[in-house]
């Protein structure tokens, strides 16, 4: 119906009486950045944070990478199964979940080494994990970390009914969920955020939106220009930041969950980054992805640039990255040891724990077992 | 059943602050059968949670609402709509004991309204247990009547393990039934022998076995009311397999892989030699499930139960 247009019909009355279309609601979506590739900072916007933070949080962006590279190694000697890489989203996982308090929970996918990490996870149990061994995620009572999850974007309403359950509870816990620009896309999202929005969760969405799923680039995943502003149709906020600048990811999850523990309501925060890895060890990324854009993003290394910024503080000597060198190596070594000398699990756990107790049939093919 | 299942829950509510409700409608409106009438009133809106028409969200909060350390019960409206948090239950609720090796579980119930004979819309008469069978780390429930009722949701709701709970509709209003007010649970993964008899087994649960009962009339039957689809009771039904050596199984889903078919490999591989009998399935049709017009000729009626029987009578 073309109403009172050119060649519509004239409703009585209608033209000229004032009824135009409102404006009900506008939107602007912010971008976060704090500290670039120079090293430079933005003081006014950038986390107080003492000497010895600042050095645990470069620390653990190197042991993280280290990691991941001893990770890649291990696989490629057939001592691990497929692995996904984090290189390159060191800064998203480390600033963000070294910005959660202890009582905070962690919802993660699969591509999170860099968050076990920086929680402090039994490194030789990551390890365990990825060689296809479930004891490696028995998450330690101590760790408010819900086991990494494969299935894209699922994890998302589970760190809604975490963080409703936080409320309940009357609990002084926000929680963490991490997913990607993939994770966006699916039905899990919609149904998490929107929930969340509903019921102003303590939850803080934490996309890592490394510009591919595979070999499907961003724009293939939304036409929207950001993810950011996704959260603008669930009635709450959502903010883009510098993925590659820890500081930049620090200060918005330090915030979001801030204001989430305070019962002002979930946030979406983007962050802007880069997978520089294949998706995994199983595929070849260079079969879809322009070489330039990689190259790009190389330049744009997380760690590099908190070594510069480090460096101009005086923070950063060559002296001290072989010590940081050497400790993580160490870390790592002992923990491949320790992995390695876990004696072989026990073929009676599948059957122990599918459910709290054995069923007749289980009890009986346990017994040909 | 109805008010029994309401039952179940308030009492449950009453002791257990970590019991909490969630789904559509199941707040001020009581659910759509009435099931949580009541409860919104008694216990608040943050424990009786009227959620966004959101399957796949209402099933991933409740599991993580369980990780957090709560027992939630998620009413599914229909049966029907419950495909789409299928990925939520199969992919995390059953696994999540086994990935975290026991550090969590999913002690979660969802109820939802199943099977035909109440003249529905489309897919609102579905009957598709086996599919939650099939998928270890899942308990499958189906109560027969109010009593039962009342006793399997309390073990339900105190069970470790996810539980899809299945209510038939049919029953809901059908069986008039005194129900103790008293705390008391039915065990789960155990059947129960409903009348004993030593001419043929008819195994049945849910609304079939209202119809099972009205066929068995005039024979020498023993009827097993299965209660636990998953993991089920196999003793019970071996020894009764064993005890009559004739066997006949109703279920109203359809003959391919249903839970029929399960039962009747199990009787084969345990009890073959003192069969008198093949095993004879009353089942629905393979056909897609039809609109109210054609629902009579769909569902096993109490006269194809009988042919059943006498079929394995014959032998």
């Amino acid at each position: 119906m073309n109403a009172g247009g050119e060649d519509g019909i004239l409703i009585e009355g209608r033209r000229g009486t004032g009824m135009p279309e409102k404006i009900l609601e506008s939107f602007q979506v912010k971008r976060l950045d704090i500290l670039d590739d120079k090293g430079n900072v933005d003081v006014s916007l950038a986390p107080a944070l003492t000497d010895d933070e600042l050095k645990r949080i470069y620390e653990t962006l190197v042991l993280a990478r280290t990691f991941d590279q001893r990770a890649l190694n291990l696989q490629r000697e057939g001592r691990l199964g497929t692995y996904p890489s984090i290189r390159g989203q060191e800064a998203s996982q480390v600033g963000s979940a070294l910005a959660a308090d202890k009582p905070d929970w962690l919802f993660t996918s699969f591509r999170e080494s860099g968050v076990y990490v920086a929680m402090g996870y039994p490194l030789d149990q990551i390890f365990q994990y990825w060689a296809g061994d479930e004891r490696g995620m028995k998450i330690p009572g101590n760790l408010n970390i819900f086991p990494l999850s494969i299935p894209v974007g699922t994890q998302i309403a589970h760190a809604v009914g975490a963080a409703m359950a936080a409320k309940y509870r009357k609990d002084r816990a926000g929680v963490l969920v991490y997913f990607g620009d993939g994770g966006s896309s699916r039905g899990d999202f919609h149904e998490g955020l929107n929930m969340a929005g509903v019921f102003k969760a303590p939850v803080v969405f934490l996309c890592q939106n490394n510009q591919w799923a595979i070999s499907v680039p961003r724009e293939r995943q939304t036409a929207a220009q950001t993810i950011a502003q996704k959260a603008v149709g669930y009635g709450f906020e959502g903010i883009q930041v510098d993925g590659n600048d820890v500081f930049a990811v620090y200060k918005a999850t330090k915030d979001a969950l801030r204001k989430a523990k305070e019962g002002k309501g979930p946030t979406l925060i983007e962050c802007f980054t880069y997978r520089i890895a294949d998706h995994t060890t199983s595929d070849d990324a260079s079969r879809y992805r322009p070489k330039e854009e990689l190259e790009l993003w190389k330049a744009r290394d997380p760690i590099l640039r908190l070594r510069l910024f480090m460096e101009k503080k005086g923070l950063w000597t060559e002296a001290y990255q072989k010590e940081v060198d050497a400790r993580s190596k160490a870390a790592i070594d002992e923990a491949q040891k320790k992995a390695d000398a876990a004696a072989p699990p026990d073929p009676r756990d599948m059957f122990t724990y599918t459910y709290s107790s054995l069923s007749q049939r289980q009890t009986r093919e346990i017994k040909d077992f | 059943m109805v008010q029994a299942l309401n039952l179940a829950l308030r009492e449950e509510m009453d002791r257990d602050r970590d019991v909490v409700v969630l789904g559509e409608d199941v707040g001020k409106d009581g659910g759509v059968f009435r099931v949580t009438d009541g409860l919104f009133d008694r216990f608040g809106p943050e424990r009786v949670i009227d959620t966004p028409l959101a399957e796949i969200g209402i099933v991933g909060a409740a599991i993580g609402m369980a990780a957090y350390g709560l027992k939630p019960v998620v009413e599914i409206q229909f049966m029907g709509f419950i495909y789409s948090a299928v990925d939520q239950l199969f992919s995390h609720a059953a696994r999540i004991r086994a990935r975290s090796r026991g550090r969590f579980t999913s002690s979660l119930v969802i109820r939802t309204p199943y099977g035909g004979g109440v003249k529905a819309l489309e897919h609102h008469s579905e009957s598709t247990e086996a599919l939650f069978c099939h998928m270890p780390g899942v308990k499958v429930v189906v109560p027969a009547s109010p009593r039962l009722a009342k006793g399997l949701l309390l073990s339900a709701i105190r069970d470790p393990d996810p539980v899809v709970f299945l209510e038939p509709t049919r029953l809901y209003r059908l069986i008039k039934e005194d129900v103790p007010e008293i705390d008391y649970t039915t065990p789960l993964g155990k059947a129960r022998v409903v009348q004993e008899g030593k001419d043929v087994t008819v195994i049945a649960w849910g609304s079939m076995l209202q119809r099972t009962m009205k066929a068995v009339e005039g024979f020498n039957a023993e009827v097993i009311d299965l209660m636990t689809l998953c993991p089920f009771d196999e003793e019970t039904v071996l020894q009764s397999a064993k005890k009559t050596g004739r066997v006949v199984i109703v279920h109203e889903a359809v003959a391919t892989c249903g839970l029929g078919a399960e039962l009747s490999a199990t009787i084969a591989e345990h009890a073959m030699l003192h069969l008198k009998a093949p095993i004879v399935r009353v089942t629905s049709y393979d056909v897609v499930l039809p609109l109210p017009k054609l629902e009579d000729h769909y569902l096993p009626s109490i006269e194809r139960i009988r042919r059943g029987i006498e079929t394995v009578l014959q032998y």
